[in-house]
């Protein structure tokens, strides 16, 4: 195959950065979308020209270190598919591809198509966790879970933090990822005590990181590759609604019991 | 070289109980005064970073990612063991122990592995109550499933992302304590050196791999755990950016490095395709739970594995092992791969592959279970071949994995230098000469969450150091030699990028070190690598500047390292004159073509210490000693 690629060159934060346009000829339609800019890095090299900057790890779709908005949509055409698991028989030979970074004023541009995301992590700090000291736990079986609370939790915590909700998402809301962190946990009977503490200080979190609101649109389940449900987000605000009108009293009605 | 285990006298099952009453404890006001550094960010990592935050220690977390949770721990797919008995069906921490030392054919520490059996318990009760969403039964108690080289259902999962969920239970508590203020997190950081100071490890050089800016930490321990060093092979099933430069550094400081040659070649990964290939996909051995291994009894078989009946078709694990089957362990199962290959039986491109079946499955228990089941590892595959699992076998291959080897370390999981402690798959310590499924996610949160907590707080208290100034001599000079190096590096304007060299190292590694090794290819590896090694350094091309973010020269820095980690494994290998789990040697095998052990002159650990650049290494051994379980012929018949 023989495509075109026009790549976002950044050289570092403070740089505007700009469109270059390269030939990438002899592209085998069995490599990866990464292998493909692999290839193409090898030959940037032997030029002597610096190879285009990207973000990757375990390359098999489940550490959310990859992630190339691939002609407008961020991980490229193919749905519940990572870039790192994206194959070029996906593409038409002749093909012109644009690679741009995941773009949202929360995730500052590194460097090419590199991204800060650390904002998600400050989320996580935030609450998004279940406060169980290392030592303590009582026997695993003790706290029976029913299994459709279980899957559904489990269906929320496939999240693996890319980021593409942001980057789709005209409003660059975080809702997505956060909402699928309070829902696990508020699911499980372990993580009731916190509940309504966690999807308060989340929220707050994910506003002061500058990330905008939600206002239902969806693109982020739509581009999720994990395919994390949109439902999820419903959950979150039922419990932000339930936090906000329980602000600095008991809350009596929360499930499972405890202060909220 | 001083290689004593540490393991406590008395009875197995009392040893540990002892151990954590008899080491010496630090005050709870004062471990703020105490700081550790933990490198690296996975299971063992990021559950040290959280339990020694939560007991109020100072802690200094570092990963090269850009975030703790993208640690390769996230891409284990099985699932944990843990001897809780919850089936009924005869599991003990006896047994667990059992497996384990017969399962890692009798090369790791009977003390250790009892201990790791121990504790497999309480891991499950911490991570449900993390809020790990475990798969559950409809009753709402937790499910299990068996895994290779057990008799036993104790294998605990969540789905097929078992390691995804551990990680991010782990990842949560640490970001609480990050949050709380008690570790301070440092991403996109690459430790470069150790700095040792009085013989002590007292902290650690560092890279900003987004401004290029060397700095120092210092503190009052070391934490490594930053994972296993397969990635010499170039392909294997690790994310491209693990590497061994961390243990690779304190070796040259002075930690022995145990068994590198120990290494684990997984049976079930996607086949190589192409020259371009960057790295090997693993489909998870749970799949042998249902799946059926088969190539065609005649060789040079090009029929599809449709039109190949049945009376046609080897199933040559169950024909070899009858008891386990198709369950048979990693090692036996990849050899047995191998040696059908080999013969010309293998299948698709190259011949280098074997069907892994479902169609009795499905036929069996209905697809939707399978889907259940399995469902995310069938897309991952249909991804990558673009063929259709449920109706099509999958083709798989064996491909480098995990490494038992590593950082020697004792009991206390300290290495040979003192202050530095090895934990998770950076340490050589439980698993012998072959790791069990479902095995190395219980190790790296046992040594993170239940074991370092202990033996730090002995070490801290038992060694009362002064403060360093980050002007020490020490330190100035590990920052220069780091800043050195760099620019050494840049300075070469050679002609290949480093990615060449890398696969040239790997193909040496693959064919030489890999799933069969001799006396004579491992002498022509011995020569070709410090060749390969001496090319790198005149004629490596890294582009860019050593001042900002640049991937070719971090690679390059980490394929210097395998340059001459790769001669190590290969030493090792030679000098292990006998074949014992995943370490194969082509002389020492039963006429079934079985490992034969040598129990007599190699009943020990090698832990090789370094003696400068240049010159051959010192092996030394440590004895071991099997007091509860006999040393036998492992036997899967």
């Amino acid at each position: 195959m023989k495509l075109t690629l026009n790549v976002w060159r950044q050289k570092d934060a403070r740089d505007p950065g700009r469109f270059v346009t390269y030939q990438a000829p002899d592209i085998s339609p069995e490599m990866s979308f990464l292998e493909m800019l692999d290839v193409v890095n090898e030959r940037l090299i032997a030029k002597g020209e610096e190879p285009i900057a990207f973000d990757h790890d375990c390359r098999e779709g489940i550490c959310g270190q990859c992630g190339v908005v691939i002609n407008g949509s961020p991980h490229g055409p193919r749905r519940r598919t990572t870039s790192c698991q994206l194959h070029m028989r996906t593409f038409q030979d002749g093909d012109t591809l644009t690679l741009e970074p995941f773009r949202a004023d929360a995730f500052p541009v590194v460097k090419d198509l590199i991204i800060d995301r650390s904002a998600f992590d400050r989320i996580i700090a935030s609450g998004g966790f279940i406060s169980a000291t290392i030592g303590g736990a009582q026997d695993a079986n003790s706290l029976p879970v029913p299994k459709e609370n279980a899957d559904l939790a489990m269906d929320a915590a496939a999240c693996i933090g890319c980021g593409a909700c942001v980057a789709a998402c005209p409003n660059a809301s975080a809702m997505l990822f956060t909402a699928a962190k309070v829902s696990q946990l508020g699911l499980l009977p372990q993580g009731q005590p916190e509940r309504m503490d966690r999807v308060r200080k989340m929220v707050a979190q994910m506003d002061a990181e500058g990330f905008g609101s939600c206002t239902n649109h969806g693109e982020c389940e739509a581009v999720c590759p994990k395919g994390i449900p949109l439902g999820n987000i419903a959950r979150l605000n039922r419990d932000y609604l339930r936090a906000t009108l329980s602000w600095g009293r008991r809350l009596p009605g929360a499930a499972g019991g405890g202060p909220g | 070289m001083d290689l004593r285990s540490s393991i406590p006298d008395g009875p197995l099952e009392k040893k540990w109980d002892r151990h954590r009453f008899e080491m010496k404890l630090v005050n709870p006001a004062n471990k703020r005064k105490f700081t550790v550094i933990v490198v690296g960010s996975g299971l063992a990592g990021a559950g040290a970073a959280a339990s020694l935050g939560e007991l109020g220690y100072n802690v200094k977390s570092f990963c090269y990612q850009d975030s703790p949770r993208r640690a390769h721990s996230i891409a284990a797919q099985g699932g944990i063991n843990a001897s809780k008995n919850y089936r009924n069906d005869g599991d003990s921490v006896y047994r667990l122990f059992y497996d384990t030392v017969k399962g890692g054919d009798f090369r790791s520490r009977e003390g250790n592995v009892y201990r790791l059996a121990q504790v497999s318990g309480n891991i499950i009760d911490q991570c449900v109550a993390l809020g790990v969403p475990f798969a559950r039964e409809y009753g709402g108690l937790l499910d299990n499933r068996s895994f290779g080289g057990a008799q036993v259902s104790r294998t605990f999962y969540a789905r097929g992302q078992t390691g995804q969920q551990l990680l991010l239970g782990a990842y949560q508590a640490l970001e609480r304590q990050v949050g709380a203020g008690k570790v301070e997190m440092f991403t996109r950081h690459e430790m470069q050196d150790l700095i040792v100071i009085d013989g002590h490890a007292r902290g650690i050089v560092t890279r900003d791999l987004v401004t290029g800016e060397v700095r120092s930490h210092v503190a009052d321990a070391v934490c490594l755990a930053t994972g296993g060093y397969g990635n010499v092979f170039y392909l294997a099933t690790y994310a491209k950016g693990c590497n061994a430069t961390a243990i690779w550094r304190a070796y040259k400081k002075g930690a022995a490095f145990g068994n590198p040659c120990f290494t684990q070649i997984h049976p079930t990964c996607i086949p190589v395709t192409g020259d371009y290939q960057s790295k090997l996909t693993l489909m998870s051995e749970s799949l042998r739970n249902d799946g059926r291994i088969w190539v065609p009894k005649k060789p040079a078989d090009t029929r599809p594995p449709g039109d190949v009946p049945d009376a046609e078709r080897d199933y040559y694990l169950e024909r070899m092992y009858p008891s386990f089957g198709n369950l048979a362990p990693r090692d036996i199962a990849s050899r047995a791969a191998k040696r059908v290959c080999d013969e010309g039986r293998g299948v698709g491109p190259g011949g280098k592959g074997v069907y892994l079946d479902f169609a009795d499955a499905i036929q069996r228990l209905g697809r939707k279970s399978i889907e259940e089941k399995y469902g995310n590892l069938f897309e991952m595959y249909n991804r990558i071949t673009d063929e259709d699992p449920y109706t099509v076998p999958m083709r798989i291959y064996p491909a480098m994995h995990y490494t038992m080897g590593g950082l020697w370390v004792d009991y206390n999981l300290m290495s040979t230098l003192p202050g530095l402690h090895v934990l998770g798959e950076a340490n050589f310590s439980d698993h012998g000469a072959n790791r069990l499924g479902a095995s190395a996610l219980m190790q790296g949160l046992a040594d993170g969450y239940f074991i370092i907590p202990y033996t730090i707080g002995n070490y801290l208290a038992s060694n009362k150091h002064g403060a360093v100034s980050a002007d020490h001599p020490a330190v100035k000079d590990a920052e220069k030699a780091v800043a050195q190096r760099t620019q050494r590096l840049m300075d070469v304007r050679g002609t290949h990028s480093p990615t060449h060299f890398h696969r040239e190292l790997g193909k040496v590694m693959w064919e030489h070190c890999g799933m069969a090794r001799t006396e004579a290819g491992l002498k022509k590896a011995l020569q070709r690598i410090p060749e390969l090694r001496e090319t790198f350094w005149n004629d490596v091309k890294v582009v860019g500047s050593g001042e900002s973010l640049n991937q070719s020269l971090e690679l390059a820095g980490r394929v210097a390292d395998f340059l001459e980690l790769g001669e190590l494994m290969c030493l090792d290998a030679l000098e292990r004159r006998e074949s014992c789990g995943g370490h194969f040697r082509e002389e020492f095998q039963t006429p079934e073509g079985e490992a034969l052990r040598d129990d007599e002159h190699f009943c020990h650990v090698a832990a090789w210490e370094y003696t400068g650049d240049g010159k051959k290494p010192t092996r030394n051994v440590e004895p071991l000693n099997f007091e509860n379980v006999h040393l036998s012929v492992r036997s899967y018949k």
